[in-house]
């Protein structure tokens, strides 16, 4: 396995690069999935990881959206009257006012969902279980209905972005690479940030948070810390959507709670929570089940998708990976002996 | 010596039932203290109100001459203050040694310590503790499947490696082999005199705790009946009524 490690990353590498050019009709599809392999990704994060299942990871999404837009369009107009469309004006950027919003977009709003997730983690962690799942919910949910209402940024009617300076097809290329690029980076953190101590802590925090307590861990400090760095990247991503879709508009698009906000948790569970790849191939997995079904199954493709849902959690609810993790530990380099204990094997 | 532990005139009761009445106790710096009483005499409730499990009714708890009392679990175990659990409690889906890794003192760690990977003295301490207690052959197997005297010795190990100044260990010897007693008393003994833990035990096997402690409190009915050194309390004729259910 060790010799392999190589060649096969530098060929998904390969892959990945090439991937927009191979496949020149699914260069927007390709993207989504990026979206869903980051979104999974990040869940699993607190999901799998840390043993919170958020509902309301799609709230970073959203708001991601808005603060890149704000800052996309604040750096070259004003955000008010650019939003009133009644006012009429056209707005033309230029090729810096563009590229520069995008960059200092994504970044503003990776910064700024992890302030919001040390905020509203602050309260929502002092619930545990079913609650903190439907605690994150309701902040969702509130924030879409909020800005909904928010004049400023245009209220329910949402808002225009932008559109890419050159070429679309190019452009289509150039979001492909931002959500590649944030899904890989993402990746390699989370490989790496997993196998820290950290990363043990917050496994520790999953299995049985009372007892990592009592060992004196700083769970909320750590707790926070995790979806900080998930809110980063779910930010990023939102704020990549937003530029990628052009338009968006609060409850459908932005604060989209029943479509995005819940696909990232079936990833996961598809692919196995709690396992670095299990959120890669569930997302792979459950987009071209959700493509298929779009194009083939057309009225019964919600159907479809509800059936996977209630096949993957009542009989497959380790998922993938979890289940190969399961047949094949040695391939996660997880050295658990299994031999039953003689009667005799307790302290010598 | 000086104290460690020391409470003075602490209550709890639980609605109309008093757990604990006016305890004041002390624990010696070093020293190993035994706490012993019939069931349902207030001793779990005495060591949950120490670790600050819930807030006490009435009287003060110092460790290291600062106040407790008030202090919630994770910032008293951060003091150094750490307790095992009469059900152990260990993370189950896990490996001995992995187990060992996630109790490394958090609290002396620094950022850059806290994210990076575990070095090599790290599983060498882990190694060498579970060697201690006699689980360095059973170290990759899955704790959960560990038989529950095995559970026990993994959760004191565990405690071991988080580096504390004071143990509070509940029933120690509860459901592990008769056989394995000896070598367990033994081993608490060397945590006490090699790595300098101060002990403070509760205790149901009397043979165990007299061999053991320095000093021993009794409770009965949530007060504290008796106090002194193990040849005192064993012929006290209030414990011994006590635990025999005189009047």
């Amino acid at each position: 396995m060790k010799y392999l490690k190589i060649p096969f990353y530098l060929a998904l590498m390969a892959f990945i690069v090439a991937a927009p050019f191979l496949f020149p009709a699914f260069k927007t599809q390709l993207a989504t999935l990026w979206l869903m392999i980051i979104v999974a990704l990040t869940w699993d994060m607190t999901g799998g990881q840390m043993g919170y299942n958020s509902l309301g990871n799609i709230f970073f999404y959203g708001t991601g959206m808005y603060v890149c837009a704000i800052v996309g369009i604040g750096i070259a107009f004003n955000v008010g009257e650019y939003t009133n469309a009644s006012g009429g004006g056209i707005y033309t950027f230029t090729d810096a006012q563009y590229f520069g919003g995008v960059l200092l977009g994504c970044l503003a709003a990776g910064l700024f969902c992890s302030l919001m997730a040390v905020l509203v983690g602050f309260i929502t962690f002092g619930l545990r279980g079913p609650y903190f799942a439907i605690g994150t919910l309701g902040v969702a949910i509130a924030a879409g209905e909020l800005v909904s209402n928010w004049e400023w940024v245009g209220a329910g009617q949402g808002i225009a972005m932008p559109v890419y300076p050159y070429d679309l097809e190019t452009g289509k290329v150039f979001f492909y690479f931002l959500f590649a690029g944030t899904g890989v980076v993402l990746f390699v953190f989370l490989s790496w940030l997993y196998r820290t101590r950290f990363g043990a802590a917050i496994n520790a925090i999953r299995d049985d948070e009372e007892k990592a307590e009592a060992m004196g861990i700083h769970t909320l400090r750590y707790k926070l810390t995790a979806w900080a760095l998930s809110a980063f990247f779910v930010g990023v991503a939102g704020a990549i959507s937003a530029y990628q879709l052009i338009h968006f508009e609060p409850l459908e698009t932005a604060y989209q709670t029943i479509n995005l906000g819940i696909f990232m948790v079936v990833c996961v569970l598809l692919g196995g929570k709690g396992t670095l790849w299990g959120p890669v191939v569930g997302a792979i997995v459950f987009h071209v089940f959700k493509e298929v079904t779009w194009n083939y199954l057309l009225g019964w493709q919600w159907v479809a998708l509800g059936a996977l849902i209630v096949v993957t959690v009542v009989f497959f609810q380790d998922g993938i990976m979890g289940w190969l993790r399961v047949k094949k530990p040695e391939w996660f380099g997880i050295r658990v002996e299994t031999s039953s204990n003689d009667a005799t094997g307790a302290a010598r | 010596m000086t104290v460690i532990i020391e409470t003075k005139n602490v209550s709890k009761s639980y609605g109309g039932v008093v757990a604990n009445k006016d305890i004041s106790i002390s624990v010696e710096s070093g020293g190993i203290t035994g706490l012993i009483g019939p069931n349902g005499s207030g001793k779990t409730t005495l060591f949950n109100s120490i670790v600050g499990y819930h807030p006490i009714d009435s009287g003060t708890i110092q460790f290291e001459n600062q106040e407790i009392s008030k202090k919630p679990v994770q910032e008293i175990a951060r003091l150094g203050l750490l307790r095992t659990f009469q059900q152990t409690r260990i993370y189950g889906e896990m490996n001995c040694v992995e187990n060992m890794l996630i109790s490394l003192p958090h609290r002396k760690m620094t950022m850059r310590e806290i994210f990076s990977r575990n070095n090599r003295a790290d599983y060498e301490q882990a190694d060498r503790l579970l060697e201690f207690v006699g689980l360095y052959e059973k170290r990759f197997l899955q704790s959960g499947s560990l038989s529950f005297g095995q559970q026990k010795l993994l959760e004191f190990a565990m405690a071991l490696m988080n580096e504390p100044t004071c143990l509070l260990l509940d029933e120690p010897t509860a459901g592990i082999n008769p056989t394995l007693i000896n070598g367990l008393i033994d081993r608490l003994k060397r945590a006490n005199s090699e790595f300098g833990i101060t002990l403070f035990i509760i205790e149901h096997n009397m043979r165990v705790i007299m061999n053991m402690a320095d000093q021993i409190y009794c409770l009965a009915h949530g007060e504290l009946l008796a106090s002194g050194p193990p040849s005192a309390i064993q012929s006290d004729q209030r414990v011994i009524d006590a635990y025999l259910g005189a009047h």
